[in-house]
């Protein structure tokens, strides 16, 4: 199990940085979102894996539990980076209306056009 | 007073004279001057304390584990200074008053005013070496202010800049040489540093920690090779520069030498450095000063000069010297700021401050004569005025020292420089006022109204008052004040007065005066030789060092910072992975501890649903639908994986974000290129594919090596278990950690969800005011529209579904302390269900519809949860400490009640607020007007239809 879920972060991550490598805004939104499945999964495999062992106190018996703490951190990590899309799909879209070009990189004449 | 209190006064005091100008200027600047007045009378309060030789003190523990101190203390020193910025403080707020005119700002005149003045007396009652630097630091930004305050001058602005970038500079230095003197002693409270001189003079770190602390001395107080900056800054208004370089900014930097002497001077580095510097800069400045014709720019030179031979005195290490400099403090104030204001009344009423231009006023401006000259006689060294007695001290202490074996060296120079100074002093009252009357002064001169020339006269009168009876004038005060200088020990012998027989010092001080007289007397042809000579300016040195300076650091940002976002990626990608393997190279690693759980096909099949729909991703990357597609099936293996790992809570947040999401891209695709053109050539590909395949596999070692592994250290998690429900009534610990033991990350991360959906909102505003508005409207879809937009089977669905959602939102919300669920998955929730109104029904009628503002709904979120956090506070707990309880109503069964539900209430609010505000400021870029027509979606069975009925009823007529 614990080789299914590292191999799976390992390409969550490595398909998220070959996204964000990209030229444009869209692939690059899309490799961030990779990015973050990838050290969401990260986080909260830190508290190590278990099955059927929710941290969900059990009054009538005695049962082990997972580790409730990363699954707290990685419940506000989840919303905060739907805040982080949604700013960056802002930023992205305002660029391509504004100047009809979703490329990510400063050209030469980029340049020259900001000094003039 | 307390301490606290005279430092913060003028701060507090800033904020009136900005909003008292609109009562008019008399106001302003008795606001201004009420501040200072009440300091200085808090001041005052303290000053028999000191006189006995006691030391106030004030201490609060601000950052005791930074070792930063909020502690104050005024000694002998501390009170000299204070004095001094404060006394003199008012009398340029008298001054200023009438010295402005009414097109300049005076409120905000004062407001800087205040704020340097608090900075200056921040520094002085100081006892924690950070503090003062804080203060110092203050002093450099307040004081850019007030000598930039004539914006509209190109001089002005010059100006400000060069005095901020040189004193920022040192103020820099001396940053370093403080941290460095506390890491010696081990402590940064002044107090306790000044006792320790053999430790800090025997440290190797002695040297460097003394010339940094030197550097922020010098360039404050315009010491050469910085003194270029103090004559630019001339640009300000003449109650600044008399404010500035009489009584404080210039003398912060002497004031910081006189605080440290007793544990960094007396050593040959002390000497040679602090001494030299101040005899060279006293000369160079005395000279520079005969040959100004600016009055302004005269003075300026002669302050440099004068702060010289006062470093110079500091510099000499001796207690005697010491007391020397002290007295010089005191009565270079009062003559230096008479002299500053009578040139600014002289270019007030004439109209320019060229000497050239003037002569012969004594008859026009008798009182301003008076006062100028009596000022200026005391600045040359004349009997029995108060000037006379420290050059005498000064000279008399110049004899007694030899520079490097030479006996003659440092009294040749001193007297050079008493010389010269005679000199300048004689030219600013020869050739301005003596001399016969001219026809042609650019205005008519007069003597001002009694405003202006009150503060310089009372300056004046103290100028002449000290020189008679110095003893019992100031003879206390300099005696406290030269005491907290040595810190402690015996007092040399010295008396203050006029008559010392005939010393050595006195001849020195004839061959002064009367070699000054000669000096004017061939003023015309020194100033013929002194024009033909080359000399170095220093304007032009720093200006093009500055844009050497600038000119380097734009060329190493721009070849860093080319603006090719992806290969920043790429570096940063490259230099982390590169990171890890140094630390997995030098590190060790034990071996597994821990059992790896087996895999039943289950998760096999999810893995490869997963591994498939990334790769299938980056694959058809640039068809961006399908992308869009494919990324959903990640994320929902992903919330489905929480699930089978005992996430349930992570499981429910990541679907409905996922869900939000996707509406939130689908959006943005509406508006962006549906295709990803080609732009990589095939190396670059193989490059990232490279890179980002190396990268990945780190990771997952990474994570494999540690889930393998137990903790390393014991977890706090059995903590959050095992009080959970004791501590926090709640069963699920997950939500109880969120809005309990770590409620408050929880509070700032749903501020950080509001500003990212403000920022959302106010990006849209932006970009929608602009040019893309109308060429939104002229857009032609990326895809041909759907012939019915909004059809009727998805309308009926949305707004059946609507209330169960909420049901559901609701159910989620209340259980989510106890079992999964909670405000942050609730407030996802309750935002679907809305978003199913908008993408149904259209974005105009549900807008129309809505009955509150997602931006009330945030603040309203945040101010709930803050309350809660408050709330605490009655109970006299710390901030979110929570409480929970039972409450039985009859009916039904007994239900618990924590606080921290209602601290929930404000995170689902919040969420709800900002996915909303998100969302909904994205579909305005798809707004048109006429889109919506209500008829379609306006379900009512009960509606009769009658234009289209009525219609196909006459054509039937008509047919038959």
């Amino acid at each position: 199990m614990e080789l299914l879920l590292a191999t799976a972060v390992g390409v969550l991550t490595a398909a998220g940085i070959f996204l964000i490598l990209r030229r444009r805004t869209f692939p690059v939104i899309l490799g961030l979102s990779l990015l973050t499945y990838a050290v969401n999964v990260f986080l909260f495999a830190t508290g190590r894996l278990a099955v059927n062992a929710p941290a969900v106190l059990n009054k009538y018996e005695d049962v082990a539990y997972t580790d409730p703490l990363p699954q707290a951190l990685v419940l506000t990590a989840i919303v905060i980076s739907f805040g982080m899309t949604a700013v960056i799909v802002m930023i992205a879209l305002s660029a391509y209306l504004s100047s009809d070009d979703d490329r990510i990189d400063m050209t030469a004449q980029d340049d020259a056009g900001d000094d003039a | 007073m307390s301490l606290f209190l005279i430092a913060a006064l003028p701060f507090l005091g800033a904020v009136f004279p900005a909003l008292l100008i609109r009562a008019g200027r008399n106001a302003s600047a008795s606001a201004a001057g009420m501040t200072t007045f009440l300091a200085f009378v808090g001041l005052l309060i303290n000053a028999p304390a000191v006189m006995r030789g006691e030391v106030v003190t004030a201490r609060v523990d601000w950052l005791p584990g930074l070792g930063l101190n909020a502690n104050f203390y005024l000694d002998g020193l501390g009170f000299l200074f204070a004095g001094l910025i404060l006394g003199i403080g008012l009398l340029i707020i008298l001054y200023a008053r009438f010295y402005l005119s009414r097109q300049d700002p005076m409120g905000q005149f004062y407001t800087y005013l205040l704020l340097f003045q608090g900075a200056m007396v921040g520094i002085v009652l100081s006892d924690n070496i950070l503090l003062l630097l804080v203060f110092w630091e203050l002093t450099s930004l307040s004081s850019f202010l007030l000598i930039g305050y004539w914006k509209h001058l190109p001089e002005g602005r010059q100006g400000a800049r060069m005095a901020l970038a040189v004193t920022g500079s040192g103020g820099l230095a001396m940053i370093g040489g403080m941290l460095i003197l506390g890491n010696i002693v081990g402590s940064y409270d002044l107090t306790v540093i000044l006792q320790n001189k053999e430790l800090i003079q025997a440290s190797p770190m002695y040297l460097p920690a003394l010339i940094l602390i030197l550097l922020g001395a010098f360039t404050k107080s315009a010491q050469f090779p910085f003194h270029f900056w103090l004559p630019h800054a001339m640009a300000a208004p003449t109650p600044v520069s008399a404010y500035l370089h009489s009584a404080t900014m210039v003398k912060a930097g002497l004031f910081l030498m006189a605080r440290m002497w007793p544990v960094l001077a007396g050593t040959d580095a002390w000497f040679y450095i602090v001494a030299t510097t101040g005899l060279i800069t006293m000369v160079v400045g005395a000279v520079i000063a005969l040959f100004k014709d600016d009055l302004k720019a005269l003075l300026a030179f002669s302050t440099v000069s004068h702060l010289g031979l006062i470093t110079m005195l500091l510099g000499f290490g001796t207690k005697i010297a010491a007391v020397a400099a002290i007295f010089h403090i005191i009565n270079h104030a009062t003559f230096k700021a008479a002299l500053f204001m009578s040139a600014g009344i002289i270019d007030h009423e004439t109209h320019t401050r060229d000497i050239k231009r003037l002569g012969g006023l004594r008859h026009l401006m008798p009182i301003t004569f008076g006062i100028a000259a009596i000022a200026a006689l005391s600045m040359a060294g004349l009997p029995p005025l108060n000037g006379f007695l420290s050059k005498e001290m000064m000279l008399e202490e110049t004899v007694h020292t030899t520079w490097l074996n030479s006996p003659y060296l440092v009294p040749g120079f001193a007297l050079l420089g008493a010389l010269f100074s005679a000199a300048y002093s004689f030219r600013y009252i020869g050739h301005v006022f003596l001399g016969p009357e001219r026809g042609d002064y650019p205005a008519h001169p007069h003597d001002p109204p009694v405003g202006l020339w009150l503060a310089p006269a009372f300056l004046v009168l103290l100028v002449v008052l000290i020189g008679l009876n110095s003893a019992t004038i100031v003879g206390p005060l300099v005696a406290v004040a030269s005491d907290a200088v040595f810190g402690g020990g015996k007092p040399p012998y010295y008396s203050l007065k006029i008559w010392h027989g005939f010393t050595p010092a006195l001849y020195m001080s004839m061959v002064a005066t009367l070699g000054g007289v000669v000096l004017l007397m061939g003023h015309q042809r020194l100033e013929r030789i002194w024009n033909a000579l080359p000399r170095p300016e220093a304007k032009v040195i720093f200006d093009s060092m500055i844009r050497a300076l600038t000119g380097l650091s734009q060329a190493i940002t721009n070849s860093l910072h080319n603006g090719v976002v992806s290969r920043y990626g790429m570096i940063f990608v490259v230099f982390t992975v590169g990171l890890a393997y140094y630390a997995y190279a030098t590190g060790t690693i034990g071996l597994p501890t821990r059992i790896s759980l087996e895999a039943p096909l289950l998760p096999i099949i999810g893995w490869i649903c997963l591994v498939g729909a990334t790769l299938a991703t980056v694959y058809f990357h640039r068809n961006r639908l399908l992308a869009l597609v494919l990324i959903g099936v990640v994320g929902l293996i992903v919330s489905m994986a929480f699930n089978y790992l005992s996430a349930p809570d992570l499981a429910l947040t990541q679907i409905s974000v996922e869900v939000v999401t996707m509406i939130l891209l689908l959006l943005s695709l509406n508006f962006l290129p549906t295709q990803t053109p080609v732009d990589s050539s095939m190396a670059r590909k193989v490059r990232d594919t490279v890179i980002s395949i190396v990268a990945g596999l780190g990771t997952g070692a990474l994570v494999y090596a540690l889930m393998m592994r137990d903790f390393a250290f014991p977890s706090i998690s059995e903590f959050h278990l095992a009080n959970s429900y004791k501590g926090g009534g709640g069963t699920n610990v997950v939500n109880v950690i969120l809005v309990d033991f770590r409620g408050f990350d929880t509070f700032g991360e749903i501020i950080v969800l509001g500003i990212a959906a403000l920022v959302i909102f106010a990006l849209t505003e932006s970009v929608l005011g602009t040019s893309v508005r109308a060429r939104l409207l002229n857009r032609k879809p990326n895809w041909p529209q759907s012939g019915d937009a909004h059809p009727m089977m998805m309308v009926v669905v949305t707004r059946v579904m609507m209330p169960m959602a909420l049901m559901v939102a609701a159910y989620i919300f209340f259980r989510g302390h106890n079992q999964p669920g909670g405000g942050f998955i609730a407030g996802l929730i309750a935002a679907i269900a809305y978003l199913m109104q908008y993408m149904a029904s259209g974005f105009t009628w549900a807008a129309e519809r809505q009955r509150f503002y997602y931006h009330a709904t945030i603040g309203w979120g945040v101010l709930i949860a803050a309350a809660t956090g408050l709330g605490a506070w009655f109970n006299k707990v710390p901030f979110l400490t929570s409480d929970y309880g039972y409450i039985h109503i009859p009916p039904f069964e007994e239900f618990e009640w924590a606080t921290a539900m209602l601290f929930d209430t404000g995170v689902f609010l919040a969420v709800l607020g900002a996915v909303m505000l998100a969302l909904e400021s994205l579909s305005r870029f798809a707004w048109r007007p006429g889109i919506a027509s209500e008829h379609p979606m306006d379900i009512n069975p009960a509606r009769d239809d009658p234009p289209e009925e009525s219609a196909s009823v006459n054509t039937q007529e008509k047919e038959s």
